[in-house]
């Protein structure tokens, strides 16, 4: 991780670490913290709570986002601070969008299109509160749709149940927006619960989301999306989640939880190991799905 | 609040459930009158089949035998867009007389006095599902005559409809509160009264409005939830009172 962070992320990025609730690459953005990288503008639909660290880190100059809550308990505190009223420290940017103009900005990337249209925003104050939030006439129908500009990535880092040492990612469970994201990127970092030979993955194509074509690099770091989580490895720490709450509204709490489980620690490995009781807490029940024939 | 959103789900429907109490709601609907609701989550979750309350909406728990899983590209695209979402669900900070929801920001959004999470998937969900419910408990400054911010567009402002718009479906057509139901109405798109709760008078529900709110004619009585819904609802669905705390 430190070898993938140090060579494909640098100060000034625009970075996304995507994972819709599931399979939020925790390690890397701590990683990034570690290494201490600044002016990054981060993307991603759902901030969560690694944003708001790394926010309150102050990596970021600026947040491009579509919903910034801390899903089902309350707020991301440190965002909260950076932008509210005359506490707002005046550091951060944000440029807003809902969650269909980010996903469409993503698939506008992928496909290497300046622009994506969705039926979309009117009646709505987001295009005043974003000017890039825009309309075009359809050249066929006339129809006015909206349009958000094209996505693309310095660096894209999608987490993963396993790949192959090529990159070759399978993925199952919430898929998100990660396809999209890291297509939409100059540079993709896969990181994975489980490294697998390359037979694995070729004996069940359907399930790899990303090629190893378009992967710069590959990391393996068991519980790397925790306290988010990975279907069939481990629950989302719900409790950490809840927790964030008090920690995040005080700035003293929050710095505190940096310098013990982020600066505090050289690497994921040892992340665990301050908190032995996690994996017996969070361990997923095995529910294995049948197979299907590929025979021809 | 949760039994009454349930009643108000039709067998077979397609809906697209947010966090929070429309997600109790949707689960209550499926496990008495409409077992055959199909629950799509903005997270990828499509006919969803979940054996605990999720906490969030992309919980291991909504994948787990599901009848789908797609990214969220084909969520919005292929069912939101696509017209398949037959309700949808939102709640919100403020909502105003014309159901106009705010979940962005309280005061000015270059300066806001309280910066709140963003639309998520509600400004989409508002113009394109068939109709929306709004599930929202009643306060003065919740429902104030106009929001401070549009995140998610109602029945229309300044006289301009939905369809002159272009927005393929109907808004929110019910506001449902701890009080009474609010409905629009068809010809102004304004929230009024429509039913009052056991014991509530239509003063009570005035008092958490910030508008005068005009009334139905003749008021319908919501039906209490019977013993079996209140038995589900605090006994199976949500035991640890994640979102039944009031």
């Amino acid at each position: 991780m430190r070898d993938a962070v140090s060579r494909f992320v640098h100060d000034g990025d625009t970075v996304v670490i995507e994972g819709f609730t599931h399979l939020i690459c925790f390690a890397a953005g701590h990683e990034i913290i570690r290494q201490r990288r600044r002016d990054l503008t981060l993307a991603r639909l759902t901030p969560d709570l690694i944003y708001d660290q790394m926010i309150a880190a102050g990596c970021a100059r600026k947040l491009v986002f579509s919903w910034a809550g801390n899903p089902g308990v309350g707020s991301l505190h440190a965002f909260r601070r950076a932008v509210e009223g005359k506490h707002a420290s005046g550091g951060l940017e944000i440029e807003e969008y809902s969650h269909f103009g980010m996903v469409a900005r993503f698939s506008a990337g992928a496909a290497r299109l300046p622009f994506w249209p969705l039926r979309n925003y009117m009646g709505t104050d987001l295009p005043r509160a974003n000017p890039r939030i825009r309309t075009v006439a359809c050249p066929y129908t006339g129809e006015a749709l909206a349009t958000v500009p094209a996505l693309n990535p310095g660096v894209t880092i999608v987490h993963a149940q396993r790949a192959d040492a090529a990159g070759n990612t399978q993925m199952w469970g919430l898929v998100g927006v990660q396809k999209e994201a890291a297509f939409a990127s100059e540079r993709v970092i896969v990181v994975v619960e489980d490294l697998v030979p390359e037979a694995i993955i070729r004996s069940d194509p359907n399930r790899t989301v990303i090629p190893g074509m378009i992967v710069s690099a590959v990391v393996v770091e068991p519980w790397g999306a925790h306290p988010s989580y990975a279907q069939g490895y481990y629950d989302r720490d719900n409790d950490f989640y809840v927790a964030w709450e008090g920690i995040s509204r005080d700035p003293d709490k929050l710095t505190r939880y940096l310098e013990e489980f982020v600066y505090g620690v050289p690497d994921r490995a040892a992340y665990m190991k301050k908190q032995p009781r996690l994996a017996a807490r969070l361990k997923a029940k095995e529910l294995v799905s049948q197979g299907v024939n590929y025979g021809f | 609040m949760a039994a009454v959103a349930a009643r108000e789900l039709r067998d077979g429907e397609v809906v697209f459930v947010g966090i929070g109490l429309p997600n109790l709601a949707c689960n209550l609907a499926r496990a008495t009158h409409a077992p055959n609701l199909v629950l799509i989550y903005e997270s990828g979750a499509v006919g969803a089949s979940p054996s605990r309350l999720p906490v969030s909406i992309g919980d291991p728990a909504l994948v787990t035998g599901s009848l789908m899983v797609c990214g969220m590209a084909d969520v919005f695209q292929l069912f939101l867009q696509n017209g398949r979402i037959e309700v949808g669900f939102l709640g919100g900070a403020q909502v105003d007389r014309y159901g106009n929801i705010n979940t962005t920001v309280i005061g000015s959004y270059e300066r806001p006095a309280v910066r709140l999470p963003g639309s998520g998937g509600a400004a989409e969900i508002a113009v394109h599902a068939r109709r929306t419910l709004i599930v929202a408990k009643l306060n003065p400054r919740a429902f104030p005559e106009q929001v401070d911010f549009v995140t998610s567009p109602g029945q229309g402002r300044g006289g301009r409809g939905r369809r002159e718009l272009g927005m393929p479906g109907a808004g929110p057509v019910k506001v449902i509160t701890d009080k009474g139901v609010l409905e629009a109405d068809a010809t102004t798109g304004e929230m009024v009264l429509a039913a009052l709760y056991p014991g509530v008078t239509a003063d009570d529900v005035q008092a958490g409005v910030g508008w005068p709110l005009a009334r139905r004619p003749r008021l319908a009585d919501v039906v209490p939830p019977t013993d079996a819904d209140l038995r589900l609802l605090r006994d199976v669905l949500d035991p640890k009172k994640l979102y039944l705390k009031g």
